[in-house]
Formats: structure tokens, C-alpha cells, sequence
């Protein structure tokens, strides 16, 4: 439905106010012999036997039990590595450190001895990280994702994570998953190139 | 008479202790109750099933800061949960609990004694606990007039009103069942029930049992009249400027009121005490007060409360009526 077409609002038949006693006198009778009260007490009776044996408690043991989340919720980031060789995917561009917005990136990078640029250090201040998504988004390796860890209450305002503590530990790499939230490919990307006009 | 004295004694130690437990395991219940209604777990961590929450909402209690505001009357804010709590004790004096039984022979002193499962049998028991719980009003009023807080005199305004108001109910309603029986003993009124299920005055008498009902919920504060210390529309009611123990005993005593209306309600309209086929007496009467308390906290959970006019709109021009025509009905069926 467009936003500027005209709502099609309808009035519910609530029945005007009594004019006479009589009327109130028989919207009282009406209301009272009608039993939507044993109605209410019908509905807390199901849901409590619902409750108890039928497993319908709405209930979430917070700690104990976690719901799934999004793979698009951006939480702490993770830094992935290349699956073949295991060597971090970051290629020190340095896009994420100049489109973040809260400038909470902080990375210098080097030439190594290949002539291949090398990350030195790579920060995110947590304090100031308003969790957007535009680092995840801008990168072109898939370096720099959002991960599920949204536990980070801390003691101080500033909270500073190095790259080696968001990097993908080296013997957990077969555990690693490629991500799917924001910025990365979708699962269909492929079905949905379309030609270029250079192919005609 | 001094193994009477005895007696007595040993039975108001025992309805004190048990009763006021019953009241807190009350509250326990009653979080339960309305948490699986609301498809919740209510206290779970506390001890087995939650159970060890009482204990731990005592703790709290008598660990808080007992408070007495500036400018409040000392005494009167002192002392007036303790009219509460003993009101609504002094009433279960006179209400039958269980069957007559006799102490088996086998425990040394007592054994083959005959106990009176009721502390005061007075000859007119049902006047003595209405006048009690009615008494129980100046708890709740005096809390509020003394604690120099505009939102407790409110609540004690409220209090008064509604306790006068159903107190009407509850007498007319009552007299009806009276009538038939002929007298103001519940031991009469339970005696008066030992045919079975048929014999229950509820069949004779559903429009006062309703009526009774209704007033009960109003004379115990609970939903849907909550409407005393209703924490959306006057904070806490005459509640406001209490804390800690003196505050828990406020809920001791309303809880203690929800028990004796239960034990009212099955001894006058549901045949008390009497064993109800192969069920015996304290079995059967501990299942009707458990139903009928259960009653109570359905009833929070499904109903919302109504507005004071619409309290008093129902108290004066529905209730009242009805159970006069009701007794009137009552008296000419009796004189044919």
C-alpha cells in the first residue's frame, strides 16, 4: 500500500451510549449474563495448563539460555582469517579506519620483508564504537565482520580490543564461518549478477 | 478447666504459627500462580522450585530500615499494622478448622483427649469474625491518617469507604443462609450440612453465595477492589510510608483475612468440615479453603479492578438490592 493512498479505517460497532435507564438497565442485564468474565477466566485457566505441561512458558533463562541472533546483529567485531592458508585476511587498506564515523579505529601498517602490507597495530575502542556496521560494510576482504558477542558491559567507558584478540585463533580456524550479516555477499549474490552490456 | 486453658493455648500457638506461615507461603503461591497464568516461571532460584523465596523475602523484610516519616503521629503509625495483623488473627479465633478428633492413645499425657478443632466455640461465631474483619478497617485507616502523606489518606478514604460499603453486603448476604439454619454458630452451620453434597446451603442460597463472594474479594482488598493500594493511581495507598516489618505485617493480615474468608465461604455455603464421601473432614474443607484461595489469585490474574464509583455504583444500587430481595425471597419461602 502506497503511504499517501487513503487508509480504509473501520469503525467498530460499539453501540451508542444508553440514552434511557431502560437501556442501561439492559446493557447492565446484557453485560453481566454474557459471561466474559468466565471468558477471562477460561483464558488465564488454558494458559496456565499451557504453561506447565504443554511447554509454552515465554520464559528465557538469560544466562543459562541464549536466543539465536541475526547473522545480520552487529555485536563485537571479528577478524577472520583466509581458510586455505590461514594468514589474517586484513590487506591494511585502511578503508575501515577512514569511513568509521565514530573514529574508534585506530591501525598503522607496514611494508614486511614480501613487500606486503603488514598490520602493526589495530585498535577499536569499544567506548566509543557506535556499532554500525560501516567498517564491516566498506571491507573489501571480509576482513572485519560484526561477530555474536554482545555481552560487553564493562568497568570503564573506554574498552579497547586489539586485532590479535578479535583475530580467529589459528587452531580454531575449521571452526570459523564465513559471515553472512552486513556487508558480506547474499547467499543467492550469484543468482542475481546480471550481465554487462559488454558480454552482448 | 485448666486442661481447657491449656488447650486453648496450645491451639491459638498453633493457628498463629501455622497460619501466619500459611500466609507467607500464600504470597509464594500467589507469585506462582500468576506467573504461570502470564506464561511466566515466578521465583525458580531460590531453593527447590523457588520455595526458599519466603525465606529470602523475610530476610529483606526484617533486614529494611524501619521507617517513621517527620511529621507522622509516632504511635498510631506504629501501632497500626499491628491492628491489622491481630484483627485479622483474633477473627480466625472463632472459625472451626477442622473435625472434632481425639489424640490417639498412643502419645504419653494427651492420648484420648478430645480436641474442638476451633479455639472460641462462641454462639455467635459468624458476628464475631464479620466484626473482627470489620475491625481490621481501622488498620489500613489509621496507617493512612497518621503517616502525614496525601496519597495514604487517600488509600485510607478508599479503605474506609469500601469496607463500610461491603461490610453491608456481606451481613445481608449472610443473613439469608442464617435464616435456614437458625443460627450464628458455624459448628451449626456445619451440622447443618452432613447430608452430602446436597445438603450444601450453596444450592439453597447461589444468589447469597455469589453475594458473599463478592463482598469477600472487597473486605480482602483483592482484585478486582484492589483499588486501595492501587500503585497507578495512589502509590501505595495507606501502604505509602511503610517499610519492612511493619509493612510485611499488613500483608500477614491480608493474607490472613484471604484465608478466613475461604474457611468462611466453604464452612456456610460448602458443608465445612463434613466428609464428603470417601474424602474425610479435614481433607475435604482443606481442598474447599484451597479452591477458594486459588479462586482469589485466578481472579487477579484474568480480571482487571474497577474504578471507586464503579465500586460504590455496585456495592449500593446492585449488590444491596439484591440481597435484600434475597432475604425477603428467603423469609416468605421459609413462612410457606
Amino acid at each position: 500500500m502506497m503511504n499517501n493512498e487513503k487508509q480504509k479505517y473501520v469503525m467498530l460497532d460499539l453501540g451508542g451510549t444508553p440514552a434511557t435507564p431502560w437501556c442501561s438497565f439492559k446493557q447492565v442485564m446484557k453485560r453481566t449474563f454474557k459471561g466474559e468474565l468466565f471468558v477471562g477466566l477460561w483464558v488465564t485457566l488454558r494458559e496456565m495448563f499451557k504453561t506447565l505441561f504443554l511447554g509454552g512458558k515465554h520464559t528465557t533463562k538469560y544466562p543459562l539460555e541464549k536466543l539465536p541472533i541475526s547473522p545480520r546483529y552487529r555485536a563485537i567485531h571479528d577478524m577472520l582469517r583466509l581458510l586455505e592458508s590461514g594468514h589474517y585476511r586484513c590487506i591494511g587498506c585502511g578503508l575501515c579506519e577512514k569511513i568509521c564515523i565514530s573514529n574508534c579505529i585506530a591501525m598503522e601498517t607496514r611494508y614486511d620483508e614480501n613487500q606486503r602490507k603488514e598490520v602493526s597495530e589495530y585498535t577499536i575502542n569499544f567506548g566509543r564504537c557506535i556499532f554500525c556496521g560501516y567498517c564491516a560494510e566498506v571491507c573489501p576482504e571480509l576482513a572485519i565482520v560484526h561477530g555474536a558477542r554482545y555481552e560487553n558491559a564493562s568497568e570503564q567507558r573506554a574498552g579497547f580490543s586489539l586485532f590479535e584478540d578479535m583475530l580467529t585463533p589459528i587452531d580454531k580456524l575449521h571452526l570459523q564461518k564465513e559471515y553472512e550479516g552486513f556487508g558480506a555477499p547474499s547467499v543467492d549474490a550469484d543468482a542475481k549478477i546480471k550481465k554487462t552490456p559488454l558480454a552482448y | 478447666m485448666d486442661a481447657l486453658l491449656i488447650g486453648t493455648v496450645i491451639k491459638i500457638v498453633l493457628v498463629l504459627a501455622i497460619v501466619a506461615a500459611l500466609a507467607g507461603f500464600g504470597t509464594y503461591l500467589e507469585r506462582k500462580v500468576l506467573a504461570f497464568m502470564q506464561r511466566r516461571l515466578g521465583p525458580t532460584h531460590v531453593g527447590p522450585f523457588g520455595l526458599l523465596q519466603i525465606v529470602a523475602d523475610g530476610i529483606k523484610l526484617f533486614t529494611k530500615e524501619d521507617f517513621i516519616p517527620q511529621n507522622a503521629n509516632k504511635f498510631i503509625f506504629m501501632m497500626a499494622p499491628v491492628v491489622t495483623a491481630a484483627t485479622a488473627f483474633i477473627a480466625l479465633s472463632a472459625v472451626p478448622l477442622f473435625p472434632t478428633f481425639t489424640i490417639p492413645d498412643a502419645i504419653p499425657f494427651i492420648g484420648g483427649a478430645i480436641v474442638p478443632s476451633v479455639i472460641a466455640d462462641i454462639n455467635v461465631a459468624i458476628l464475631f469474625v464479620l466484626g473482627m474483619m470489620g475491625a481490621g478497617l481501622y488498620g489500613p485507616l489509621l496507617a493512612g491518617m497518621a503517616q502525614a502523606n496525601k496519597w495514604g489518606i487517600i488509600g485510607a478514604a478508599r479503605t474506609a469507604v469500601q469496607f463500610l460499603s461491603y461490610e453491608v453486603v456481606t451481613g445481608l448476604s449472610i443473613l439469608a443462609p442464617i435464616m435456614l439454619v437458625g443460627s450464628l454458630s458455624l459448628i451449626d452451620f456445619n451440622n447443618a450440612q452432613t447430608g452430602g453434597i446436597g445438603s450444601w446451603i450453596v444450592w439453597q442460597q447461589p444468589v447469597a453465595f455469589v453475594l458473599f463472594l463478592i463482598a469477600g474479594f472487597a473486605e480482602t482488598n483483592r482484585t478486582p477492589f484492589d483499588l486501595l493500594e492501587h500503585e497507578a493511581e495512589v502509590v501505595s495507598g495507606y501502604a505509602t510510608e511503610y517499610s519492612g516489618l511493619r509493612w510485611g505485617m499488613f500483608f500477614i493480615g491480608e493474607y490472613a483475612n484471604m484465608i478466613t474468608i475461604a474457611l468462611l465461604a466453604s464452612i456456610i455455603f460448602f458443608g465445612g468440615f463434613t466428609p464428603l464421601g470417601f474424602i474425610p473432614g479435614w481433607l475435604a474443607i482443606l481442598l474447599k479453603v484451597t479452591f477458594f484461595f486459588f479462586l482469589m489469585l485466578w481472579v487477579r490474574a484474568s480480571w482487571p479492578h474497577i474504578r471507586p464509583d464503579q465500586l460504590m455504583w455496585f456495592c449500593w444500587k446492585v449488590l444491596m438490592p439484591i440481597a435484600v430481595i434475597n432475604i425477603i425471597i428467603t423469609g416468605i419461602v421459609i413462612m410457606i
